[in-house]
C-alpha cells in the first residue's frame, strides 16, 4: 500500500435523516482527516441521499475510512471510486466584474470556451456558471481573475462511477458485503 | 392498548428482560421515575450518589454478566455527568444502554433549563445515538438500541427521549424479544442488504489459509484479547491454543479470557508486559491475534511490532484491521465462531523448543521483599490468598490496576472489570456495585489505588444503601503513583503536582458511610482485615500503606520497541 497521500473520492449512501451528515463530517474529523470537497443531496430513492466526498488520504487509510464509515448505522453504502473508473464533475458559480461592453465581450468570450454560460447579467457584473473537474475550473478562474472576481462558489465535487457498474455491485467483493457492516 | 411513553419505555426494558436499572432522576425524566413506582416488583433501581457512578455501574453489570446494563439520567448536568462514563463503555466495547430525557419539544433549541445537545456529545463515543420525538416510535427505537448495543461489537447506545414523549400515550403492542427482529425499525434496519444480526459466518477459505500459517509455523504466539472475553470464546480459546501448543500472552482487556494459572500463558504483553511475552512477540514467526485491536499500550510501536512474525487478526469488527498493525492475513468474525471453526480443521502441533525458549524469560516480575513493610505483591498474593479464586475484581487505574494484573490470575471472562482502553480513574467502585447487583453471589473486590478512590468514593453511600457488600483495596502509597514513576523515570525526578499527602482518612470515611474499614501497615494486620471484611457483610475499605517509590516494573516506554524494557 502506498504511502503518498492523494485525492480520494467516497460515495457514500446513507438514510436521508436528520443528523446523519453530521455523523460522517464528523468522523473524519474525529480520525484527524480535513474533508477538501463534499455534496449531498436525495437520490432516486427519497429516503436515501448519497455523499460524495474527497479527501486526502494514503490509500491505506483511505480503505480504512470507508471500513470506519460502514459501521455507522445510517450508513448503507461506501466505494471508493477509482480515478479512471469514474466521472466527476463540479458546478462552480462566478460572479465577474463586467462594467462596459468590452470586458463583458471579453468575459463572455472566456465563458464560451469553458463551456460555461451566463446565467445573470447587471450593469457591473455577468455571473457565470461552469462545469467540470478542478482542473478545468481552476483554470477559468485564473483567466477571469484580471478582470476581477467577486464571487465564486462551489457545490463540491460529485462523483459516479463510468460504465454499467453502481455504488451497490460493488460491495459485494469478500470481506464487504458479507461482514462490513457488522454492526449489529 | 394506550401507554404513556413512560410506560412503554419501562414495558420495554422488561421484553428485554431487564432487571437493574442504576441512575439518577431529575426535572425532565420525571414521568419516567413516576410510572418506575409501577414496576418495582420486576425492576430494580440503584440510585447513586452521582449520574458518573451510574454509568460505570451499568457497564460493570455488563462486563460481569454478559447483559445489557442499563443506566438512567436526566437531562443537562445529568446527561454530561454520563459522558466519561459511556466513553470508557465505548472503548471497551461494553453493552450499555443510556437512556437520558431531554427538556419538551417546545423548549429545544431556546438553550432551556437544563438542556443540553446530549445526542451531539455522545456521538463519538456511542454504536448510536438515538433522539425520540415522536411516541409511536419509542418502542422501536428501545428495541433496536438493545440489539444494537448487544449485537456485533458490543458497545454503548444512547436514547435522549424528549420530556414531553413520556407523557403522550401511544399504541404498545408487547414484542418478545426473539421477534425484534423480525419486525420494526429493527427488521428493516437488518433487511437492509449490508446488515446481518446473525454473527457472519467466516469465510471458509480464510480458515483453511490460517490453518495452513499455523501448520507452516515454527514458533507462534497467540494473543488473547477482549474479543474473547466478549463472545465468551474462553473454552475455543483454550481448545485452540492447546491444540496448536503454542504460548498465550494476555493482554488486559484479555484477562479471564484464558486462565491466568495455564502453563502455556506468558503473561501481560505490552508496555508493562513480561519479557516472556513481549520477547515472544518479537521472536514469534506466527502471530495470532485473537479479538485484539493492537491498542498503543500493547503494540507500542506499530511499525517494528511483531515484525518477524506473520500477523494474523481475529476480529469481529472490519474496521480494526490493519488500524494498528499491518496484518498478513486475517479473519472477520465472533471469536467465538471462528475458534470452533479452526479448532474443527487445525491439526496437532508441537513446540517444546520453541515454549523453551519462550518459558525460559520470566512469565512474572520478581519484586523485592521489604521486611516491615507492605509491599504491592504482598497486598495481592494476601488477597489472592484469603479471598475465594473466583472473586470478582474490580479494578481503578495506574500502578495499582497494573499490580492487579500482573498478581492474579483471572480463571473466567468477566472475573476482571478494569478501563483498560479509556483509562478512566474512578472506574472501580462503580463496576464492583454493578457487579455485586448482578452477581449476589459472588464476592466482589474493588482494587484501588488513594488517587483514584478519592474521584469517585461518594458512591460509597450507594453501597451501605443497597447493601452492597465491595470490600475496597486501597494501596495508599500517598501519591499520583503512576504519574509520578513517569516523572521519576522521564522528567528527572521532577514530582510535578503529584503528591497526595492529604486527608481525607479513608477509614473514618468509611465510618461516616457506615461501612467497615482497617488500616494496615503489615501483612498479618492485612489478612486479619481480609478476614473480617469477608465475614462484616457490608461493605469494607482496607487502607494499605505502601511505598511511594515503588514502580510497575517491567515497563516499555511509549513509542520505543516492546523489547526496550526502560525498567526490567
Amino acid at each position: 500500500m502506498g504511502n503518498t497521500k492523494k485525492l480520494h473520492t467516497l460515495a457514500v449512501q446513507v438514510d436521508n435523516e436528520a443528523g446523519v451528515l453530521s455523523q460522517v463530517s464528523r468522523m473524519f474529523s474525529r480520525k484527524g482527516y480535513n474533508i477538501e470537497s463534499l455534496a449531498v443531496g436525495a437520490t432516486n430513492n427519497p429516503k436515501v441521499s448519497r455523499i460524495t466526498i474527497e479527501v486526502l488520504a494514503d490509500d491505506a487509510h483511505a480503505e480504512l475510512l470507508c471500513n470506519q464509515l460502514r459501521k455507522l448505522l445510517p450508513v448503507h453504502l461506501v466505494k471508493l471510486l477509482e480515478p479512471h473508473q469514474s466521472i466527476r464533475r463540479e458546478l462552480v458559480l462566478i460572479k465577474v466584474r463586467a462594467p462596459d461592453s468590452e470586458t463583458r465581450n471579453d468575459v463572455f468570450q472566456i465563458s464560451h470556451i469553458f463551456r460555461g454560460s451566463i446565467i445573470d447579467v447587471c450593469s457591473e457584473t455577468l455571473t457565470i456558471s461552469l462545469i467540470g473537474t478542478e482542473e478545468k475550473i481552476e483554470a477559468a478562474q485564473m483567466l477571469l481573475a484580471e478582470f476581477g472576481i467577486k464571487e465564486l462558489v462551489r457545490t463540491g465535487m460529485i462523483a459516479l462511477e463510468r460504465g454499467r457498474y453502481t455504488i451497490d455491485e460493488d460491495t459485494k467483493e469478500k470481506g464487504e458485503f458479507n461482514y462490513g457492516k457488522h454492526v449489529l | 392498548m394506550k401507554l404513556s411513553g413512560a410506560k412503554i419505555l419501562l414495558e420495554c426494558l422488561r421484553e428485554q428482560g431487564v432487571d437493574t436499572v442504576f441512575g439518577y432522576p431529575g426535572g425532565t425524566i420525571l414521568n419516567v421515575y413516576d410510572a418506575l413506582c409501577d414496576y418495582t416488583e420486576t425492576i430494580r433501581h440503584i440510585l447513586t450518589s452521582h449520574e458518573q457512578g451510574a454509568a460505570h455501574a451499568a457497564d460493570g453489570y455488563a462486563r460481569s454478566s454478559g447483559k445489557v446494563g442499563v443506566c438512567f439520567a436526566t437531562s443537562g448536568p445529568g446527561a454530561t455527568n454520563l459522558v466519561t462514563g459511556i466513553a470508557t463503555a465505548h472503548i471497551d466495547s461494553s453493552p450499555v444502554v443510556f437512556i437520558t430525557c431531554n427538556v419538551s419539544e417546545e423548549l429545544i433549541g431556546k438553550d432551556s433549563f437544563q438542556e443540553v445537545d446530549i445526542v451531539g456529545i455522545s456521538m463519538p463515543i456511542t454504536k448510536c445515538s438515538y433522539l425520540v420525538r415522536d411516541v409511536d416510535s419509542l418502542a422501536d427505537i428501545v428495541r433496536e438500541a438493545f440489539a444494537v448495543a448487544r449485537g456485533g461489537r458490543p458497545g454503548p447506545v444512547l436514547i435522549d427521549i424528549v420530556r414531553n414523549v413520556t407523557v403522550a400515550e401511544a399504541d404498545y403492542t408487547p414484542l418478545p424479544r426473539e421477534d425484534h427482529a423480525a419486525n420494526g425499525r429493527l427488521g428493516a434496519l437488518i433487511r437492509r442488504a449490508s446488515h446481518d444480526l446473525r454473527a457472519p459466518e467466516p469465510d471458509s477459505v480464510d480458515i483453511d489459509r490460517l490453518v495452513e500459517m499455523v501448520a507452516q509455523a515454527q514458533r507462534p504466539l497467540v494473543i488473547c484479547g477482549g474479543g474473547v472475553v466478549r463472545s465468551r470464546a474462553q473454552d475455543e480459546f483454550k481448545a485452540f491454543v492447546e491444540k496448536i501448543d503454542s504460548p498465550v500472552a494476555i493482554t488486559v482487556m484479555g484477562c479471564g479470557g484464558f486462565p491466568g494459572r495455564n502453563p502455556l500463558t506468558t503473561g501481560m504483553i505490552g508496555m508493562h508486559g513480561t519479557q516472556a511475552s513481549n520477547l515472544a512477540s518479537e521472536q514469534c514467526d506466527l502471530l495470532i491475534a485473537v479479538g485484539c485491536r493492537f491498542s498503543d499500550r500493547v503494540g507500542i510501536r506499530f511499525d517494528c511490532f511483531a515484525q518477524n512474525a506473520k500477523v494474523v487478526q481475529i476480529d469481529i469488527d472490519r474496521s480494526e484491521i490493519n488500524k494498528n498493525v499491518q496484518t498478513d492475513h486475517h479473519i472477520v468474525g465472533d471469536a467465538k465462531q471462528v475458534l470452533a471453526l479452526l479448532n474443527k480443521k487445525v491439526s496437532k502441533a508441537e513446540h517444546s523448543e520453541w515454549k523453551g525458549q519462550v518459558f525460559s524469560w520470566s512469565t512474572e516480575t520478581e519484586y523485592e521483599d521489604v521486611p516491615g513493610t507492605l509491599t504491592p505483591k504482598e497486598v495481592m498474593s494476601a488477597i489472592a490468598r484469603i479471598l475465594p479464586e473466583r472473586t470478582i475484581v474490580s479494578t481503578d487505574v495506574g500502578q495499582h490496576q497494573m499490580w492487579a494484573l500482573q498478581h492474579f490470575r483471572f480463571c473466567y471472562p468477566g472475573q476482571l472489570l478494569t478501563s483498560g482502553g479509556f483509562g478512566t480513574m474512578g472506574f472501580g467502585l462503580g463496576a464492583a456495585m454493578g457487579a455485586k447487583a448482578a452477581n449476589p453471589e459472588q464476592v466482589v473486590l474493588h482494587v484501588t489505588g488513594d488517587g483514584s478512590f478519592r474521584m469517585n468514593c461518594n458512591e460509597l453511600s450507594t453501597v451501605e444503601h443497597y447493601g452492597l457488600p465491595v470490600i475496597t483495596c486501597i494501596l495508599n502509597n500517598k501519591t499520583l503513583g503512576m504519574v509520578r514513576q513517569w516523572q521519576s523515570l522521564i522528567y528527572d525526578k521532577r514530582h510535578s503536582q503529584t503528591d497526595l499527602y492529604r486527608g481525607p482518612d479513608f477509614i473514618k470515611l468509611a465510618e461516616a458511610y457506615q461501612l467497615g474499614g482497617k488500616r494496615v501497615t503489615t501483612l498479618p494486620e492485612l489478612e486479619e482485615a481480609l478476614s473480617e471484611a469477608l465475614a462484616f457483610g457490608k461493605g469494607y475499605v482496607i487502607d494499605c500503606a505502601i511505598d511511594s517509590d515503588e514502580m510497575v516494573r517491567p515497563m516499555v516506554r511509549a513509542g520505543t520497541q516492546i523489547t526496550q524494557f526502560l525498567l526490567d
